[in-house]
C-alpha cells in the first residue's frame, strides 16, 4: 500500500478525493490517501509547492497563474486531472435581491444576461463582489460575465477575496453586495437568511473546469505509476458519484466532522442540483450543476488551460500570446491519457477543443469510441478557438 | 534599526493576541496593531501600512492577505506566519519562496525576535535584488537606444562608431543631460522624419 498525502479545502467539490479514500477506490489501486484539510487556498498551494503533500485539490487557475508569473508559487505545478466541472453559485445580499425583484427581475436562475443586467442596474456605486481567491474560476467567470454585459471588470468592480466560510458574514455585515462561491457555502448564506442565489456558475459557462488535481511537475514526471494510480482512483470515484443512487451516501460521508462538518441536507442541494435560492424556500433545479464524470469531465483539455491563461492576461495586462503559450502545457492531457490507458475507461482522442462550441451532447472520437461530450457554451455564445486567438 | 517598526498582528483569539503583543513590546521600538476581525482585513492592513504582518497560517483569511500582496506588489511587505509544526522543512522552503518567515511550534514569545529579524532581513534582501534587477533592465534599455542613435549618426554623417559616440557624449555634456536622453531624442526625431 503506497501512502499519499493530499491537501484539500473543505468544499463539496473535494468529494472525489474523500470518496476515493472512504469508498475504497484508492485502496483498489493500492493507495492509502491521507487527506489534509487546509484553511486557505494559499496554504494548499504552499503545502504542495514545498512537498508537505504529494498532490492537491486546487482552483483550476492557480497552477496557470504560477506558470505565467502571477502569485506566489516558485515550483512548476501540473494539472493531471480535472476533479469537477461547474459547481459554483453567484448570490446577492437580501437587500440587493429585494431591489432587483422590485425592478422586475424574476430570479429565473438560468438566464445569465437577464441576471447580470439586473445586478448591474441594482448597483448604485461600484459593485462589490466576494470571491474565495484572486486566481479562481469564480473571478474569471465574474469578469467574463460582467465585461460581456458592458461593465468592464475588474476595472469597474471591486472583486474582493473573502474566505468561503466567511461569505455569509461578509454579506451580513454589508461588506459585499454579491459573491461567487463553491457549494455548500452559497446554500449556507441562504440557510442563514442573509443571501439569495442569483445564478449557477454553469449559466455563465456551461462547462468550466472548477477544481483540478495538481502535482509538482517534477514529482508527477518522476512518479508516473503512483500518479497514474491516483488519477484512476479519482476518475472511478467520480464515475461512482454521478450515479443517482450514490448521492445520499456521498453527502453523508462528506458531512462527517473530519471532512465538511455541515448538515448532509445542505450538501445534497449541490449534489442533486436542486438548490434553494432564498430563505422563503424558492427552489430551482439545475441540470449538471456539478459534474464529476460524464462527458469526459475529468479530462484536462489543453484548451481549458489556454482559455484561463488568456483571461488572466486580459485582466492583468500580461502579453496575451505569451500567457496562452505558457498556460497550455500546465494541463497534462498526456499524463491523464497514460493513466487511463488500458483501464477500460474512455479518453478523448484530441487534447484540445474549441471551447464554447457545443450546444448539445456530441459524440467525439475517442480511444474506445463511446464518448459523448456535454454541452459547452458561454452565455454570450462566443467561442474560444485556441488556434485563432484574438 | 533607527525608526519604529510597525507590525500588524492578525489574530482572532484575544488571549493569544495579548500574548503576542506582550512579547512584541519586550522587543521595544515597535508600533503594534491587532486586527481580530476578518471583515475588511485587506483594507485595514492597507491603512496601517505596516512593515511586517504576523498571521496564523491556520487562518483562512490568509487568502485575503494574499490578495493584498498581489494587488500592491508581491514583495512590498514581509509577512511572517506561524505554523504548528515543521516536520518537513516548511519554514525553509516558505522563506525561499518569498514568504518572509514561517515560525514553527506555533507561537512562543522567545521566537518572535528572530522571526522579525528574519522577516526584515528577507524583505530588505528582496528589495535590493529587485532594485538591482530594475536598474540592470534600465541600463539594457538605455544601451539599446544609444546603439540606435549611434547607428543613425554614423549613417547621416559617415563617421565611425567611436566618433558617433563622442558626438553624443559631447552634446550631453554641453546640455547637462544624460547620454541616453540625448540618444532617445535623436531616435524619436529620426522616427518622426522617416
Amino acid at each position: 500500500m503506497t501512502r499519499l498525502a493530499i491537501g484539500y479545502v473543505p468544499l463539496l467539490d473535494a468529494a472525489p478525493l474523500i470518496i476515493a479514500q472512504e469508498m475504497g477506490f484508492a485502496e483498489e489501486e493500492g493507495l492509502a490517501l491521507s487527506l489534509h484539510p487546509a484553511p486557505s487556498w494559499s496554504s494548499v498551494r504552499d503545502m504542495l509547492s514545498f512537498g508537505t503533500v504529494d498532490a492537491a485539490h486546487m482552483l483550476s487557475p492557480v497552477p496557470i497563474a504560477s506558470a505565467v508569473g502571477l502569485g506566489g508559487s516558485t515550483v512548476p505545478l501540473s494539472v493531471v486531472s480535472v476533479l469537477s466541472i461547474n459547481g459554483t453559485v453567484v448570490g446577492v445580499s437580501n437587500a440587493f435581491a429585494d431591489k432587483m425583484r422590485a425592478a422586475g427581475h424574476d430570479f429565473g436562475f438560468n438566464d445569465a444576461t437577464a441576471a447580470g443586467n439586473a445586478l448591474i442596474a441594482a448597483a448604485q456605486g461600484r459593485l462589490r463582489i466576494g470571491v474565495p481567491f484572486p486566481f479562481s474560476m469564480h473571478s474569471e467567470l465574474l469578469i467574463y460575465w460582467l465585461s460581456a454585459l458592458g461593465l468592464p471588470a475588474p476595472q469597474n468592480v471591486d472583486i474582493r477575496t473573502v474566505p468561503p466560510s466567511s461569505m455569509a458574514d461578509a454579506l451580513r455585515s454589508g461588506e459585499i453586495d454579491a459573491f461567487c462561491v463553491g457549494e455548500p457555502w452559497g446554500s449556507l448564506t441562504v440557510e442563514e437568511g442573509v443571501g439569495t442565489l442569483l445564478l449557477p456558475g454553469s449559466a455563465i459557462w456551461s462547462c468550466s473546469p472548477e477544481k483540478v488535481l495538481a502535482m509538482r511537475t517534477g514529482w508527477a514526471e518522476e512518479n508516473p505509476i503512483i500518479s497514474g494510480k491516483l488519477i484512476r482512483a479519482l476518475v472511478r470515484a467520480g464515475r461512482w458519484m454521478v450515479e443517482p443512487s450514490s448521492h445520499t451516501v456521498t453527502s453523508e460521508v462528506l458531512a462527517r466532522p473530519q471532512f465538511l462538518n455541515l448538515p448532509g441536507e445542505l450538501l445534497d442541494r449541490g449534489l442533486t442540483g436542486r438548490l434553494m435560492i432564498s430563505a422563503q424556500g424558492d427552489q430551482r433545479s439545475v441540470p449538471s450543476f456539478i459534474e464529476f464524470h460524464d462527458g469526459a469531465a475529468t479530462f484536462p483539455w489543453r484548451s481549458q488551460a489556454e482559455w484561463i491563461g488568456l483571461q488572466l492576461a486580459r485582466r492583468t495586462g500580461l502579453d496575451r500570446a505569451q500567457a496562452v503559450r505558457l498556460a497550455r502545457p500546465v494541463f497534462r492531457s498526456d499524463i491523464y491519457r497514460n493513466a487511463l490507458a488500458e483501464s477500460g475507461m474512455d479518453v478523448p482522442g484530441a487534447s484540445s477543443r474549441v471551447e464554447g462550441a457545443l450546444s448539445v451532447p456530441t459524440p467525439v472520437a475517442s480511444a474506445l469510441g463511446r464518448l459523448t461530450l456535454q454541452p459547452n457554451q458561454f452565455f454570450d455564445r462566443r467561442i474560444f478557438d485556441p488556434d485563432l486567438p484574438d | 534599526m533607527t525608526s519604529q517598526l510597525s507590525i500588524v498582528v492578525v489574530e482572532q483569539d484575544a488571549d493569544r493576541a495579548y500574548e503576542i503583543v506582550a512579547a512584541l513590546k519586550n522587543i521595544g521600538m515597535v508600533t503594534i496593531n491587532v486586527v481580530s476581525e476578518r471583515s475588511g482585513l485587506a483594507a485595514k492592513i492597507k491603512d496601517f501600512n505596516p512593515d511586517v504582518v504576523l498571521i496564523d497560517v491556520s487562518d483562512p483569511s490568509r487568502d485575503m492577505l494574499e490578495e493584498l500582496t498581489i494587488a500592491s506588489d508581491p514583495m512590498s511587505r514581509p509577512v511572517a506566519m506561524f505554523v504548528d509544526n515543521d516536520s518537513r522543512g516548511l519554514a525553509k522552503a516558505a522563506i525561499e519562496a518569498g514568504v518572509s518567515a514561517y515560525v514553527v511550534d506555533g507561537l512562543s514569545p522567545k521566537r518572535l525576535q528572530p522571526v522579525l529579524d528574519a522577516a526584515i532581513a528577507r524583505f530588505n534582501m528582496f528589495g535590493r535584488l529587485r532594485k538591482e534587477l530594475e536598474q540592470s533592465k534600465r541600463a539594457l534599455e538605455e544601451r539599446k537606444v544609444i546603439d540606435r542613435a549611434k547607428g543613425l549618426l554614423m549613417k547621416a554623417r559617415s563617421i565611425d562608431e567611436e566618433a558617433a559616440y563622442s558626438l553624443l557624449r559631447r552634446k550631453a555634456m554641453d546640455e547637462g543631460r544624460k547620454v541616453a536622453e540625448v540618444a532617445q531624442a535623436l531616435v524619436t526625431a529620426a522616427d518622426l522624419l522617416s
